[in-house]
């Protein structure tokens, strides 16, 4: 699966673009702040209906617009699809296949799937565990179009549970019943929910691994666990057990929707103990460890976007990295970086072929 | 202008600020309006909703709007009193009587649960309906709610109160309304949707 060509309408920086790609590596080129993550960024919401970056749709309309375009063709075995996007600011957004409109957002995502690695996943370091459960939110939603509807529907009935715990305390009274009628909703959703995020990494730690292995020197072991207060086919009981809490803090203290994931090194925190480099790899590693899942999953190599991966990464990890994304399991791939010379030479060592866009102010 | 006509007139603009939908803004254009008519015009428009408010009851069986103790369709003996079609509100009351495919008689909730809202199950006209299931001779109760997270928790809870009893609990067919207020469903779709209830137990999932 490519993308063969890209189309923008004031979209970030861009006022009107048009770019055609090659199946194989594309690079664009050139200083921070002309606008080369932009690129990247308008093909993952072709993908996931979203900004990778700003999930504000207005905040991503060019200065002084009220609207802005998005248009892609998808090219697949001997299939093409156009992919539009338009958003309105005070009318929301329109997702198009082909000229029909999505009635379900869920229903587009997923279709042409794409992985972006980009200096901002350091947040998953660092952060709340809200990031940590977006990535194996977005990962699954991919995947599993059910997985997505069940989590939105579960944050409904969450936030009615809340409110209704707030209204307890504000009334002063308390009626199990009332709370009940939310947790006969909460209680399936969170177990499949529950049981999606299990399955789910017990496949995906031990790609993780082995992609960490190639990226390192592997001298350092690395691992990713699954931290949570649930129990297989015991949501109910959890959620019993902690109502005088709920009752107290006003909310509902567990759940799916306190999962979090623990990265290590050695069996310390990543955090605390990981270099900057192997923090670095440790990321690429897991999104490496995405592509390839989706891949087996779905059967559909998704598009690799790689946002300034070489700062940071040491030589041999940098040209080790390209020579695995140059292989064949992988297939179109969209990289940018400061530096025309140092992209030729790396692909030049390794023997692929790249077609380079010179990337200023807004304009390819 | 001295500081009483400033306080009237602050006063008149806060009243209509209060109308759903109405900024202050347009409320200061209302009371502008109202100031240049004749005096007598003005207390016409006044007293039109005093009145509406004063003599418009709620009926105390179906909790319809209605003059009287009793609503015109719950007094209408044509209508069949062993049917009982729960709604929302009544402007879905009107929605479905415009359908003309529905004989049977009312009860009106006054809302939907709704914790976000500040809505809870007592807050809404449960109580009297089970009332009512208990004392009259109903043998069906139809759940024409819409078809949302609150819709469905509502229909839930309510057929938790009623299981007990020896009556057909149905719910309008779903995928008429989906995501929209019976309101906005047209008027055929809804008056098919009446003649092709479903019974509610079909529409669990276990
Ligand atoms: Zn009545």
């Amino acid at each position: 699966m490519n993308i063969k060509n890209l189309h923008l309408l004031n979209f970030k920086n861009y006022a009107a673009i048009d770019l055609y790609f090659d199946e194989g590596i594309n690079c664009f080129v050139g200083n921070n702040g002309e606008g080369k993550t932009n690129l990247l960024d308008a093909i993952y919401y072709l993908s996931m209906c979203k900004s990778y970056f700003n999930f504000i749709d207005s905040q991503n309309v060019k200065h002084g617009e009220h609207f802005f375009l998005i248009k892609g063709t998808i090219h697949d075995h001997d299939k093409e699809d156009e992919i539009y996007c338009g958003f309105k600011i005070n009318q929301g957004k329109v997702f198009k296949k082909n000229g029909k409109e999505y009635q379900r957002l869920s229903d587009h995502i997923g279709s042409f799937p794409c992985v972006m690695i980009s200096p901002t996943d350091i947040n998953l370091v660092w952060q709340g565990s809200d990031d940590r459960r977006k990535l194996i939110d977005s990962i699954i939603s991919q995947f599993d179009g059910e997985y997505l509807d069940n989590l939105i529907q579960y944050n409904k009935a969450l936030a009615q549970r809340n409110a209704q715990l707030k209204r307890f305390a504000a009334n002063r009274y308390f009626d199990a019943v009332e709370l009940e009628l939310w947790d006969d909703i909460i209680v399936p959703l969170g177990n499949k929910i529950y049981e999606s995020r299990l399955a789910f990494l017990a496949e995906f730690v031990p790609v993780f691994n082995n992609y960490y292995k190639f990226l390192s020197d592997a001298k350092e072991t690395v691992g990713i666990e699954y931290e949570t207060n649930l129990k297989p086919n015991e949501y109910r009981q959890i959620l019993n057990e902690a109502i005088e809490k709920d009752r107290a803090l006003q909310y509902t203290s567990v759940g799916i929707h306190k999962d979090d994931l623990s990265f290590t090194i050695n069996e310390y925190q990543l955090k605390k103990q990981g270099s900057q480099g192997q923090q670095k790899s440790f990321l690429i590693a897991i999104k490496l460890a995405q592509f390839e899942y989706i891949k087996n999953k779905k059967g559909i190599k998704p598009i690799l976007l790689l946002d300034d991966v070489f700062d940071k990464l040491d030589q041999s990890r940098v040209s080790r990295l390209m020579t695995l994304v140059s292989e064949d399991t992988f297939g179109q791939i969209f990289v940018t970086d400061t530096h025309q010379e140092r992209i030729e030479n790396i692909f030049n060592e390794i023997k692929v072929k790249v077609r380079i866009f010179p990337v200023k102010n807004g304009a390819v | 202008m001295d500081i009483n006509s400033n306080r009237l007139i602050e006063a008149a603009v806060t009243e209509f600020g209060q109308l759903p939908g109405i900024g202050r803004k347009t409320a200061l254009r209302f009371v502008l309006y109202l100031l240049k008519q004749k005096p007598e015009d003005v207390e016409q428009f006044g007293s039109t909703f005093i009145r509406l408010r004063n003599e418009i009851k709620y009926c105390i069986n179906c909790n319809n709007i209605s003059e009287k103790h009793l609503c015109e369709i719950c007094s209408n003996t044509k209508r069949d009193r062993t049917v009982v079609c729960v709604v929302e509100d009544i402007r879905d009351v009107f929605a479905i009587e415009n359908t003309n495919q529905f004989n049977g008689v009312y009860h009106v909730l006054g809302g939907i649960i709704n914790p976000m809202e500040g809505i809870g199950p007592k807050d809404i006209n449960v109580e009297n309906l089970v009332v009512r299931v208990g004392q009259d001779e109903i043998k069906e109760i139809i759940m024409a709610l819409s078809a949302t997270m609150e819709g469905d928790t509502t229909v839930f809870y309510i057929f938790k109160r009623l299981k007990d009893f020896d009556i057909k609990f149905t719910t309008i067919a779903r995928g008429v309304s989906v995501g929209d207020d019976l309101e906005y469903a047209d008027e055929v779709t809804l008056g098919r949707s009446i003649l092709h209830r479903i019974p509610y137990e079909n529409t669990l999932v276990k």
